[in-house]
């Protein structure tokens, strides 16, 4: 463990991240709760808190330059445009994408991944056609798969997890024997913190002549994402998990691919030409953009990408690892009866500690910590078959973000003792 | 420290009354809540239109919990006109404590299991058997939260 450091986290700086000094960066970590606790915030794999970049980004569009994108012959709606495709572009450099056009725009990581199960799903999976995902996935990476195999007569292959919550691969060359059309799987678990091998899984995956989608929504805000050096087809994402306001998100996809997809929704802007009874396609990417998109929301997202480069994703990771490393510590030393689930390898692990403390219901813990003004999650985090496989009925989530300290450890800690006491366990 | 979590709560949580299963109910009802992960399934003994047996097995937070132990309580030897005609409020003034928005599911998880096993009764195509094999009403006492949570 290396001490905490204290120096200014700016483009160049080597130096850990400096979670004190960020958190200056968000002004809802220095409000307090109606008990008058401070807040302590511990469910960034739900959502992360903004920075005052974003929410200034945000807010100056709405009061200087709101205008429609892609239409306004005018100076703010010029300058919305361009703001909008600036976005893009620092969207696209997040997650080393080639080229900007590749980065569609989406409300989030589930209408990305909608968005391929309805254009490129229907018409390319036929039936008795296989998909492969796992055990660990959101159900966000899992229903719109069902729809489209029920649609289809195809079938769902599943790669199993182990008890420590790791994918089972020897499992996944097996399944890939079936000669899937498409693998679909998490970068990051948002319930057990796993970080899949996606470079390696995807390589097997085009060996057996799959495409790969990866959903990033739990990956983006927490490990360095290089699209191409993952080597995948579709890459889904939230922007609200990473910093950015709710309603933005995107999917990256290769240009070929996208270009020979039908579009998703159908209306204006994503249109060339209108008759009457036909009407041709827009380009990539606004061929899938129907309708006004959400323009702040989507220039938020761009400056959170910056934000989050500035910081140095590479930092970032180290950062959560190191927290992660002493909340396995201090969990150890104080609550040894608290169960955690997920690999206890902080390497292949991300900033989300599921627990279950036994005797409280995840429910009742989160409870008692927020009157401590401690925000966790508790339930099956949209992953319920993942929790059937753990056979629990729900967990207690704690998670990181780039702002999360120490003390945010010590602090959910004693508040799991004080848990503990109310209980009499 | 607690407005919520009050000594009778928690000790209906964790030693719940009518905790168990009858081998001669007349109906029962397994209720959830997926989004919490809380279950109950409720078996009701029905004789005369009295409800002269019920009881409950289940896993949950303790709002639940404690809300299906006292709830049974109050029907228990109770006309069954008599229980479907309790509501919400007043398994919430059961519960005595404040209840928030999201945990108000919890809280009336028992309410709508108990008028589901009654609203079964007499019609087989919703009468579900009784969990498992037939068993004698386990003991209350006997009954590890923990080990269920």
């Amino acid at each position: 463990m290396t001490a905490p450091t204290v120096t200014v986290d700016r483009p160049g700086a080597r130096e850990p991240l400096n979670p004190i000094a960020i958190r200056n960066d968000f002004p809802i970590l220095a409000t307090t709760t109606s008990r008058g606790k401070p807040l302590v915030y511990l469910d960034s794999a739900a959502t992360s808190q903004k920075p005052n970049a974003v929410i200034d980004a945000v807010d100056e569009y709405n009061r200087t330059y709101n205008a429609n994108v892609h239409r306004g012959i005018y100076e703010i709606g010029e300058r919305a445009t361009a703001a909008y495709e600036a976005a893009r572009k620092s969207t696209a450099r997040f997650i080393n994408a080639p080229d900007a056009h590749e980065i569609v725009f989406t409300r989030n990581a589930t209408e990305a991944i909608n968005l391929v199960a309805y254009s490129w799903g229907r018409k390319s999976i036929g039936r008795g056609d296989a998909i492969v995902l796992t055990e660990m996935e959101h159900h966000a990476n899992l229903v719109p798969w069902q729809l489209l195999v029920q649609e289809k007569d195809a079938d769902l292959e599943f790669i199993p997890i182990t008890d420590d919550g790791v994918l089972r691969l020897e499992v996944f060359e097996v399944l890939l024997r079936l000669k899937p059309k498409l693998v679909a799987f998490t970068h990051v678990s948002n319930t057990l913190g796993t970080i899949n091998p996606v470079a390696e899984m995807t390589a097997m995956a085009h060996e057996a002549g799959a495409l790969v989608l990866v959903d990033g929504a739990q990956a983006v805000p927490h490990v360095p994402v290089d699209v191409q050096a993952i080597g995948c087809d579709f890459y889904a994402f939230s922007g609200h998990k990473m910093l950015a306001p709710t309603g933005s998100g995107a999917l990256w996809a290769r240009r070929e691919l996208l270009e020979a997809m039908p579009p998703f929704l159908a209306g204006g802007e994503m249109i060339r030409e209108v008759h009457l009874r036909r009407s041709d396609w827009n380009a990539i990417p606004w061929k899938f953009e129907a309708g006004t998109p959400a323009i702040a929301e989507e220039i938020g997202m761009g400056v959170a990408a910056e934000y989050l480069m500035n910081l140095g994703m590479d930092r970032v990771r180290e950062h959560e690892r190191e927290l992660l490393v002493y909340a396995f510590e201090r969990f150890a030393r104080e609550h040894p009866d608290v169960t955690l689930f997920g690999p206890m390898d902080p390497e292949i692990r991300s900033g989300v500690i599921p627990f279950d403390i036994p005797g409280v219901h995840p429910h009742d813990v989160a409870q008692v910590l927020d009157r401590l003004g401690i925000a966790i999650r508790a339930g099956h985090h949209c992953t319920m078959p993942l929790h059937e496989r753990l056979d629990v009925p729900a967990t207690a989530r704690a998670s990181f973000n780039v702002y999360t300290t120490r003390a945010d450890i010590d602090a959910l800690i004693d508040g799991i003792g004080e848990v503990q006491r109310v209980f009499g366990v | 420290m607690d407005d919520l979590y009050r000594d009778y709560i928690l000790e209906h949580y964790r030693r719940p009354h009518n905790f168990g299963t009858m081998d001669d109910a007349t109906s029962s009802y397994e209720g959830a809540n997926p989004l919490c992960g809380d279950r109950i399934t409720l078996q009701v003994r029905v004789r005369d239109g009295v409800l002269d047996g019920v009881a409950f097995t289940g896993r949950g937070c303790a709002i639940s919990q404690a809300s299906a132990s006292l709830l049974t309580d109050e029907v228990k030897g109770k006309p069954v006109a008599t229980a479907t005609k309790l509501g919400s409020s007043d398994v919430l003034d059961m519960l005595g404590i404040e209840i928030s928005p999201a945990r108000m599911k919890c809280a009336l998880l028992s309410l709508d299991t108990l008028q589901h096993a009654l609203g079964a009764e007499g019609s087989p195509a919703e009468v579900s058997p009784a969990e498992g094999s037939p068993a004698e009403v386990s003991p209350a006492a006997e009954r590890q939260p923990g080990a269920e949570a």
